[in-house]
């Protein structure tokens, strides 16, 4: 939190001698970032949000012998307005996943997605289920991944500091939240239930394969031939938000 | 089935005295000599009824014969023979004992059978399960939809030759993964890298099915008819993301002002595909997943299990494996009835304090289950035959007998009796549960309901001794029982059976001491186990939240099971939440859930 003198730029400001000790000189991201992130880093309130096993980790975080409260992060927030932080804890399934996207939305900026588990992260034990979607990541944007089936309340809270050193490294000056340009920019497209997981971002490649699969000759991982692997991270960029 | 050492305490029955199951078998097949018949497969038991005339046997079963408890229907689908098959499982509440199984088999191109909705309620949610996973057309039932996965679904998913996105062979092991070892991740074989797969040529329109509007129509709308002022109804979603649903669960109420006049429960957001993934993992390799079910008792969940594959197996389990058996799942039930009540009155508003005193007592159960099978809450603990280690030197620094003396006598009573103190006579508690969410016993049986939510209205029906698994016979508890079937109950109902846990862990621990150092497992821990016969077999467990059932089948010779299905408590509880919560206020709903008490894992799989 203490900032050092830096004392005049050259060329920028000049300062009297008789005022050198008096004026303190320092740019403004250097002065405000800490401050802007020691609050935010210590108050992250995380969404009341339990998807399964996992989410039984999470409580037992929060309550009387981890006590998340000893980090600021104990106020649970039942709607997604008031929240810093989603914690995915526990499998997504593709009935869910429509929910979980549009809390996402509804989240105020800045908002961050700790995927918690081996399922959230990608599909866990139940990946090759057929209501599984194999990763929260193919849907929404992750800061931090906590490995573990379930973790234990040591490994979430090991997951929330490395999100809390994520926060320390951000600053108030490139913030994308404060970017006004793009109203759109922050809202992640819905997923639409259709014969199965509809990920609206993929209509191109869906109307393109519905003409190269018949009946006979489905679409089937072992089956089909390896093609390019799609580039999951850029997804998000690359398609227009609804 | 155990080698104990024991003199059992009750003497077997003599051969020639029929089990209640056995004599109604038999009446049966007198009452009904055209429809009914003997299951012959090999390995099978049970009756094979003329599907279109199950409804009259079901009817002869409750009423003339006592047959009053539904607990399980299932799908099985016998691809070869091109049949469909529902199995049923029924039970006599009064007697005890075994069940009695019904089969209705039908043709796989057209499963039309009648629905057993008008006899047993309980078979509600069951036949829609049926439907949604093999697309047998229930007639007469009052809502056939899909359950678990969503309207407009493309398929039906364990009919054996619906086949999932990353499907890869019938049966594990696969080949990709083993022998060779190669890397293998699905989402590059699949054209969208993900998990989805879509009908051959479908074309996405940009208006696909409206996923919800059949959820709404099922809702009874009508306007108000009686004289004064006229309301309209409106209709609330609670959940799928709500705080008081303990989980993905949701609940669609409509309301007259505050009042619930209608309200069905909406689940499978959670729905994992636990049966399917089963179907093809071979025997052993399904006791991790079943710690995934009910995750807060995961142990009981194991046990359950294992009772099964060792009916299929013959397999016996050792005397010492028995005593920490029941001794994890006695620790398991307090566990669970703890975390139960915090959140019960939690829900009740009590905003989390008693909860905080709760959990740090189950944390000390959850620190001993970790130093015994290396994970807190989801253990995979228990082994076909046995056990998978023997319990630690210590937990916690302390020797692990010393632990658990000090859990078993004192932390534990005193933090039962501080929460009797402090909570049982509260005014507010007692205001907001007495009288609140009554169900009466027959509709208790009728809704196929079971554990404490069967037992808090007044029927003392408890598998421990009713069909008595492990040494349970040989163990001195009672069944508790309260006779009012209101939330309050609930709660009361759940405190006793704790205490009743400890009086049973009094009991264990003795026999823990004297068998030190025995063998914890029958024969060698195999990892490929094979069936040594065909046919089936149903296990079931009374587990904190009520019974939990397994039936497996599985031919000659094979390492996996052909079908394997949980009857998960939680899962037909909930049929009684709609009927229960009719009538009350919207806020006394969330009430009554908490004191249903669901788990998410097991009633979506
Ligand atoms: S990662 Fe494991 S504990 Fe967590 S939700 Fe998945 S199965 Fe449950």
């Amino acid at each position: 939190m203490t900032v050092a003198n830096t004392g005049a730029i050259a060329g920028d400001v000049s300062v009297p001698d008789e005022l050198a000790n008096n004026v303190f000189i320092t740019n403004i991201a250097k002065l405000l970032d800490p401050v802007y992130n020691w609050s935010r880093r210590n108050s992250i309130w995380p969404v009341t949000f339990g998807l399964a096993c996992c989410a039984i980790e999470m409580i037992c975080t929060a309550s009387s012998r981890f006590d998340l409260a000893r980090f600021g992060m104990e106020v649970f927030r039942a709607t997604p307005r008031q929240a810093d932080l989603m914690i995915i804890s526990g499998t997504v399934t593709k009935k869910m996943v429509p929910t979980i996207v549009r809390l996402y939305n509804q989240m105020p900026e800045p908002r961050y997605v700790l995927s918690m588990g081996a399922c959230a992260s990608g599909g866990g034990p139940f990946k090759e289920g057929y209501n599984v979607v194999d990763g929260i990541d193919k849907f929404l944007p992750v800061d931090v991944y906590v490995p573990g089936c379930p973790p234990t309340p040591q490994a979430l809270i090991n997951g929330l500091i490395a999100l809390q050193e994520k926060i320390d490294q951000q600053s108030i000056s490139t913030a994308p939240w404060y970017d006004k340009k793009d109203p759109t920019a922050g809202l992640y497209p819905v997923p639409v239930l259709g014969p199965d997981l509809v990920d609206v971002r993929q209509l191109d490649i869906i109307r393109q394969e519905a003409t190269r699969y018949t009946p006979e000759n489905p679409v089937r991982a072992a089956e089909a031939e390896p093609t390019e692997p799609p580039d999951v991270e850029d997804a998000p960029k690359t398609v227009e938000p609804q | 089935m155990s080698d104990t050492t024991l003199d059992p305490v009750t003497t077997p029955p003599p051969v020639d005295t029929l089990t209640p199951a056995q004599e109604a078998t038999a009446r049966l097949k007198e009452l009904h000599p055209n429809i009914v018949s003997d299951d012959t497969r090999e390995g099978y038991e049970g009756l094979i009824v003329y599907a279109d005339s199950i409804t009259e046997v079901a009817k002869s079963l409750r009423d003339e014969l006592g047959f009053n408890y539904l607990s399980s229907v299932t799908g099985v689908d016998y691809l070869e023979e091109g049949k469909l098959e529902v199995v049923y499982h029924l039970y006599n509440i009064a007697r005890g004992g075994g069940p009695v199984v019904l089969k209705a088999q039908v043709n796989r191109d057209e499963p039309v059978l009648p629905s057993l909705t008008p006899i047993f309620p309980g078979a509600d949610f069951q036949e829609r399960e049926a439907f949604d996973m093999y697309g047998f057309n229930f007639l007469g039932h009052p809502d056939l939809r899909r359950i678990l996965t969503w309207d407009g679904f493309n398929g039906h998913p364990l009919r054996k030759d619906w086949k999932e996105p990353f499907y890869e062979e019938e049966n594990k092991p696969f080949g990709s993964r083993w022998p060779d070892g190669q890397v293998f991740r699905a989402e590059e074989h699949n054209p969208y890298g993900k998990n989805v797969q879509y009908p051959p040529g479908w074309v996405p329109t940009g208006d696909e099915y409206d996923v919800e509007t059949d959820v709404y129509l099922g809702l009874s709308y009508s306007r108000d008819s009686t004289p004064g002022l006229k309301t309209d109804k409106v209709t609330v979603n609670l959940g799928p993301q709500h705080p008081s649903t303990h989980g993905v669960f949701r609940m669609v109420v409509t309301l007259d002002g505050e009042t619930i006049v209608d309200l069905k429960p909406v689940m499978g957001y959670l729905h994992r595909n636990h049966e399917q993934i089963g179907e093809r993992n071979t025997f052993n390799m399904n006791m991790p997943y079943t710690d995934r079910l009910d995750y807060l008792s995961s142990m009981s969940n194991n046990l359950g299990y294992a009772i099964t594959i060792e009916k299929l197996f013959d397999m016996t389990v050792p005397e010492r494996a028995e005593w920490i058996r029941i001794l994890m799942v006695e620790l398991t039930r307090i566990c669970n009835h703890l975390w139960a009540l915090g959140f019960l009155l939690n829900d009740l508003g009590a905003l989390q304090t008693p909860m905080l005193y709760f959990y740090l007592e189950r944390e000390l159960i959850l620190d001993f289950f970790e130093a015994t099978s290396g994970a807190r809450m989801l253990c995979n603990y228990m082994r076909f035959g046995g056990l998978a280690y023997d319990l630690p030197d210590e937990v916690r620094g302390v020797p692990t007998l010393k632990f658990l003396e000090e859990l078993i006598f004192n932390r534990l009573p005193s933090v039962l009796d501080q929460g009797d103190d402090l909570i049982t006579g509260n005014e507010i508690v007692r205001a907001r549960a007495i009288g609140v969410g009554i169900l009466t016993p027959q509709d208790a049986i009728a809704m196929s309901t079971a554990g404490p939510l069967l037992r808090a209205s007044g029927v003392p029906y408890d598998i421990r001794r009713a069909e008595p698994y492990s040494y349970y016979e040989h163990l001195d508890f009672d069944v508790a029982v309260r006779y009012n079937g209101d939330i309050y109950d609930r709660y009361l109902i759940r405190i006793d059976e704790m205490r009743q846990s400890l009086r049973i862990l009094e009991q264990v621990l003795p026999h823990l001491k004297r068998t030190m150092g025995a063998p914890i497992i029958g024969d060698k821990p195999q990892y490929a186990m094979r069936a040594p016969r065909a046919g089936e077999s149903y296990g079931r467990v009374e587990n904190p939240k009520g019974e939990l059932g397994y039936y497996v089948t599985t031919k000659r010779r094979s390492g996996n099971p052909e079908r394997y299905h949980v009857r998960a408590p939680s899962f037909i509880n909930l049929t009684a939440l709609g009927p229960m919560s009719r009538g009350y206020k919207i806020a006394d709903v969330v009430a009554i859930l908490g004191s249903i008490d669901i788990v998410l894992g097991e009633v979506d799989r």
